[in-house]
């Protein structure tokens, strides 16, 4: 323990405790910008820059470790003046459309600038003027708003593992850019949308389709069709001040109901069908020399990056489609005819924790209902933008259930939110479907958590089946790697794109921690076990589908709606 | 009066820097036979007591350094050669290793014993391809004639980064990436080169070395100013009749550089400042030219001694316009990396630029002073940290200069 | 050797791909997009990271480029020497701006900070080759040199 004094108050706190976590420690918060709770400290906004006794170099909170006797002042007026000025210094750099800015009122910076006073600034207002990047169906950058700060960088290439992010230049022109400086589009992201949640302002968002659904809606000949991933509920509540996990789902249907939607369907019942799909598939593979490991394919960002970084193990991937676009070609098949409502008419939008759902409904093989299968995908960021904009008192409101034929669904279905929650939904259901027995716990909780890459085993009549889960990309790398190496003991690999799953997807309400993933990983648990029905197999309604329409797991039917092909991406600039 | 001593430019034209045998046959890599043959601490508390110090900017005392790396527990050890000699107007690093490329080598293998490293790293500046040539041959001829033994020492080149001057910003470069600062802690003694204890000293520094070996630490302590012994080359540019370079002892002043050295100002005309160190440094007036060049004394006076360069400006000489010259430089050298470098060396050099075309106002001097103190002690490293001094100096001692060109 | 076999050369040497460049701007006069997308192969890197070491050092652009590069020295050394008027000398006698090459590919001019040679100023190089005290009188004799 080392001894410190931080603006008159002595604590002792552990060798190695930066400023920053001392001045926590006595309860002095000291402003940040660039500092990140789960990145390496970076050092470069200088922003948390505190005076220590006997230095005349201000030193940065975030990096500088504390020594015996340190003492600290973190708020005298050399600090002040200095935090003030830097702050003036970016600022002068940065667009002040703060009100037409998607993170108008959740923005690091705009805090900062409120918290330091900061009116008249004394540097001539210089942009960027560069264009935005809007080349992609889910992200776009707008490039001037960038402060450098580097988390998205940081993002991209180490918890993700992609790389498409860098900089360029150097000094006054360094700027954060997709490889070589194109356009998103033409570089390797895959648009998992992590980036979005390490920014600390607007410099990177979700491309936003608010708009098209508002048309829509206003349009009396269109009926406008909504499902909604397993993840969604567990988050939106924070976007309209509710504790996290805290919305009941009855009233968010009823408040897409007031919305404006015409029919509330759900995406857990495609998840449900996932399984039973994917689990036949595994089950199939297994038995008749088929590729292994299987991989999961429901996380579009993940394939996006197979399609990019492993096009030779493209044959690995499961076949399924997503839930999502299982959804998009069954309401336009299916579900039409079971509501008697002519295809054409429906304006499919699917609200999803995913920014790479959105490019995921825009592939032009996505369309095996005769239509695009699902119109538009939004964000549960911008399902918390409609929430508020159509002013929903949840306290009032009158509760309301999911409509027929495809809203309802199981236990297994809501885990598909949390890293694990597939490959433990695909065990509940191939392990009563091998061994024909009913299975006691259906609690698998070696796949829950948030480590990096979980495994297990299950011995099913003798087989063991090896199972692994990668939780974010740079640990679905790791496995991969050793796929292609030929070393990969595993039989069954789930892979999430985003750190926890769907639960820290890239349309998330913004996670600055991974803390908050955590506490919403705990939400969908607890709602899993809220669910009478915890097998997919046993979901009243999809056994209806098979029995009506499908027929079977992995039939004509289902290959024709329910299964999809990959391609390789052939990109240059990986 | 004072005189030139030659310590690190001991061989300067005595010998041909393409031929070993030169230097051998003047006693060449004696002190590195010596130096293997004293104990590791003994070696390294030598080099303390002999009180060199950095002669790259920072003045940190040289054994204590390496004492540092010798005690840090590792599989590998490197030495690194400061060989980024990127302060305008300085040139001194190029004439050693031009001339007596050995003796640099000889510094590096003996700092390679005592914190026992057995690989060494030149990082030559890109402007520099002939010296690149130099060090190659010198090295492959070393290698032949085994004087290095199991140490084995590589050139890097950079291309064209000011900031890779900086210890951190350099070790970045040789690994290959972005030549940007880290943050420190780690200090390269403990965390350098490949995460590995590394020593990074200048070529001067370790042109120093086998002549403290060989003499003893008392020999060397005894000249000039006894904080900061032994010698300095500097290099005269600008208004200044001799434009060239000298080695002079530490407690030389600054009017002895100029005026004696340097032959004075050329023409009739009167001196108006100084700056010393590079572009970081300090403007310098008239009445501090008795102040001695040696680190602590230049401190002394708000200034540095920095690389050395004497930059000499007469009494023609606009200093709004020098100092906004100087200011584009930081504006390009900047790395980007920190908040206030990037944007303040930016702002600091639209605001001279608009004093500099008449356009600026006495508000736009209190903004420079506000930016310039708050960059001095906020930026990550020493870049961002000196960029201001030029331009701070400058406004005290010079403001008639500023007020002139007042809107 | 083309810029493949130049990349694979550096491949085993630690931190090698700012050589790797030196060599290879020294056929090309400048890092042609391939040359950096091979050399984040070669040396395993993300496309974009090797793109952030090109365009962080001021002696590689990645942008085409005449096969002669002049720099001229602009610190403040040369600057009081009248690097002023060696610049306009030279974008006079080439018909180009700085920052700019000349139409037949011959030559492109590039501003510089400190090149070390500061004993004669004004200093420019052309290709790292150092010609000192230069003054407007003296350029056309040095572009002889290379066209």
């Amino acid at each position: 323990m080392v001894n410190v004094t931080i603006d008159g108050i002595k604590t002792s706190v552990p060798d190695g405790s930066t400023i920053l976590q001392a001045a926590q420690e006595v309860g002095i918060r000291i402003p940040t910008l660039c500092a990140h709770p789960d990145q390496s400290v970076k050092a470069n906004c200088r922003v948390c820059v505190c005076e220590v006794e006997g230095n005349r170099l201000l030193q940065a909170a975030c990096s500088q470790p504390v020594f015996e006797g340190m003492v600290v002042k973190t708020k005298s007026p050399k600090v002040i003046e200095a935090r003030q000025t830097i702050l003036e210094l970016i600022l002068s750099n940065h667009p002040q459309d703060c009100l037409n800015c998607i993170r108008n009122g959740n923005c690091e910076l705009q805090d900062l600038a409120k918290e330091y006073c900061i009116r008249e600034n004394p540097f001539e207002m210089k942009t960027r003027g560069l264009p935005k990047d809007f080349s992609t169906p889910a992200i776009f950058r707008d490039p001037n708003k960038c402060v450098l700060c580097r988390r998205c960088v940081e993002t991209c290439s180490i918890v993700q593992g992609v790389g498409a992010l860098g900089l360029l230049n150097r000094g006054h022109n360094a700027m954060v850019v997709p490889s070589m400086g194109q356009n998103l589009a033409d570089s390797p992201c895959v648009m998992c949308g992590q980036c979005i949640h390490a920014c600390p302002v607007g410099a990177i968002g979700e491309v936003e389709y608010i708009d098209q659904l508002i048309a829509a809606i206003a349009d009396p000949d269109t009926i406008v069709v909504t499902q909604m991933a397993p993840a969604v509920r567990v988050a939106v509540g924070e976007e309209v001040g509710m504790e996290i996990g805290e919305m009941p789902m009855d009233k968010l249907v009823a408040a897409l109901r007031q919305i404006g939607f015409d029919y509330v369907l759900h995406t857990n019942f495609t998840a449900d069908l996932t399984i039973l799909e994917e689990g036949n598939e595994l089950l199939k593979r297994l038995t008749t020399g088929g590729k292994l490991p299987m991989f999961t394919s429901c996380s579009p960002g993940w394939i996006n990056f197979c399609e990019t970084y492993y096009p030779d193990l493209l044959e690995n991937l499961s076949t399924c489609k997503s839930p999502q676009q299982m959804f998009g070609s069954l309401v336009k098949t299916y579900w039409a005819d079971k509501m008697n409502i002519e295809p054409k008419k429906i304006f499919s939008v699917s609200i999803m924790p995913c920014t790479a759902k959105k490019f995921e409904a825009s592939r032009p093989e996505m369309n095996s209902s005769g239509y695009q299968d699902v119109d538009i995908v939004l964000t549960t960021r911008e399902l918390g933008r409609l929430l508020r904009m159509s002013g929903i008192n949840f306290d009032k409101i009158e509760p309301s259930s999911f409509d027929s034929w495809m809203g309802a669904y199981t236990g297994a279905a809501v885990i598909f939110g949390a890293s694990g929650g597939v490959m433990e939904a695909a065990l509940r259901t191939v392990y009563e479907v091998v061994m024909k027995e009913e299975l006691k716990d259906v609690n698998f909780t070696v796949t829950r958590g948030i480590q990096g890459i979980k495994e297990a085993e299950v011995d099913l009549n003798g087989t063991v089946v090896k199972v692994a889960i990668a939780n974010g990309l740079a640990n679905a790398r790791k496995l991969m790697d050793q796929v292609r190496a030929g070393e990969s003991p595993y039989h069954f690999i789930e892979i999430m794109a985003c750190p926890g799953g769907c639960i820290g997807g890239g349309g998330q309400p913004i996670t600055k921690s991974n803390l908050k993933r955590e506490q919403r990983i705990a939400g969908i648990y607890v709602e899993d076990e809220q669910c009478a029905i915890r097998k997919s197999h046993e979901n009243p309604e999809v056994k209806i589908i098979y029995e009506e329409f499908l027929k079977e797991p992995l039939g004509h039917k289902s290959h024709e709606l329910l299964h999809t092909h990959y391609h390789a991406k052939n990109k240059k600039l990986i | 009066m004072a005189e030139e001593i030659r310590i690190v430019l001991r061989n300067y034209g005595k010998i041909d820097p393409l031929k070993i045998d030169d230097y051998l046959a003047i006693g060449g890599y004696e002190a590195l036979i010596k130096a293997r043959s004293m104990d590791r601490e003994e070696l390294i508390e030598e080099v303390k007591k002999s009180k060199l110090r950095g002669r790259g900017g920072a003045g940190f005392n040289c054994g204590q350094k390496w004492a540092f790396a010798y005690g840090a527990q590792a599989d590998q050890k490197y030495v690194v050669c400061n060989a980024d000699e990127g302060e305008p107007g300085t040139y001194k690093d190029r004439i050693i290793m031009e001339n007596d490329p050995h003796t640099l080598l000889e510094g590096m293998a003996i700092c390679g014993y005592a914190i026992g490293a057995n690989k060494g790293y030149i990082y030559c500046r890109g402007e520099y391809p002939q010296v690149t040539q130099i060090l190659n041959t010198a090295i492959a001829q070393a290698k032949e004639k085994d004087v290095l033994r199991d140490f084995d020492i590589e050139v890097k080149s950079g291309a064209g980064a000011y900031v890779c001057g900086e210890e951190t910003a350099l070790i970045e470069s040789i690994e290959g990436n972005r030549g940007e600062p880290r943050i420190r802690p780690p200090f390269p003694p403990v965390s350098g080169l490949w995460q590995k204890p590394t020593i990074v000293n200048n070529v001067e520094t370790f042109a120093n070395v086998p002549v403290i070996v060989d003499k003893g630490a008392d020999y060397y302590a005894s000249i000039g100013a006894p904080a900061y012994p032994g010698t300095k080359v500097v290099t005269l540019t600008g208004d200044v009749n001799n434009k060239t370079f000298f080695e002079v002892p530490t407690n030389t002043t600054i009017r002895e550089v100029i005026f004696q050295f340097g032959g004075g100002i050329p023409g009739d005309r009167k001196f108006k400042a100084v700056q010393i160190g590079g572009n970081s440094g300090a403007f310098i007036s008239a009445d501090l030219l008795d102040t001695p060049i040696a680190f602590d004394a230049m401190t002394s006076i708000g200034s540095a001694l920095g690389s050395g360069a004497i930059f000499v400006l007469d009494e023609t000489r606009d200093i709004v316009d020098v100092i906004t010259r100087v200011a584009k430089f930081f504006e390009d050298e900047s790395c980007g990396k920190c908040a206030p470098c990037r944007e303040g060396t930016a702002r600091m050099y639209e605001l001279m630029e608009k004093l500099n075309s008449g356009q600026g106002s006495a508000n736009d001097i209190v903004l420079l002073n506000k930016l310039g103190r708050v960059m001095s002690y906020s930026c990550l490293c020493g870049l961002g940290q000196a960029a201001p001094t030029p331009v701070l100096t400058t406004i005290e001692r010079f403001s008639a200069d500023y007020n002139a060109k007042l809107m | 050797m083309s810029y493949k076999e130049i990349l694979a050369s550096y491949k085993d040497v630690p931190g090698g791909m700012i050589e790797a460049f030196h060599a290879i701007q020294g056929q090309y006069s400048y890092l042609p997009e391939e040359t950096i997308i091979e050399a984040a192969r070669v040396f395993n890197l993300p496309v974009a990271k090797a793109y952030e070491v090109a365009t962080f050092y001021s002696m590689f652009s990645v942008n085409t480029r005449g096969k002669n590069v002049i720099r001229i020295c602009e610190s403040a050394p040369c600057h009081v020497a009248g690097a002023a008027d060696v610049v306009a000398a030279l974008e006079r006698e080439l018909g180009i701006k700085m920052g700019e090459s000349t139409s037949d590919g011959k030559f492109a001019l590039e501003l510089t900070e400190c090149v070390g040679q500061c004993q004669a100023t004004p200093v420019i190089t052309v290709n790292g080759k150092v010609y000192l005290d230069v003054t407007p009188a003296k350029i056309p004799d040095i572009l002889a040199e290379y066209k």
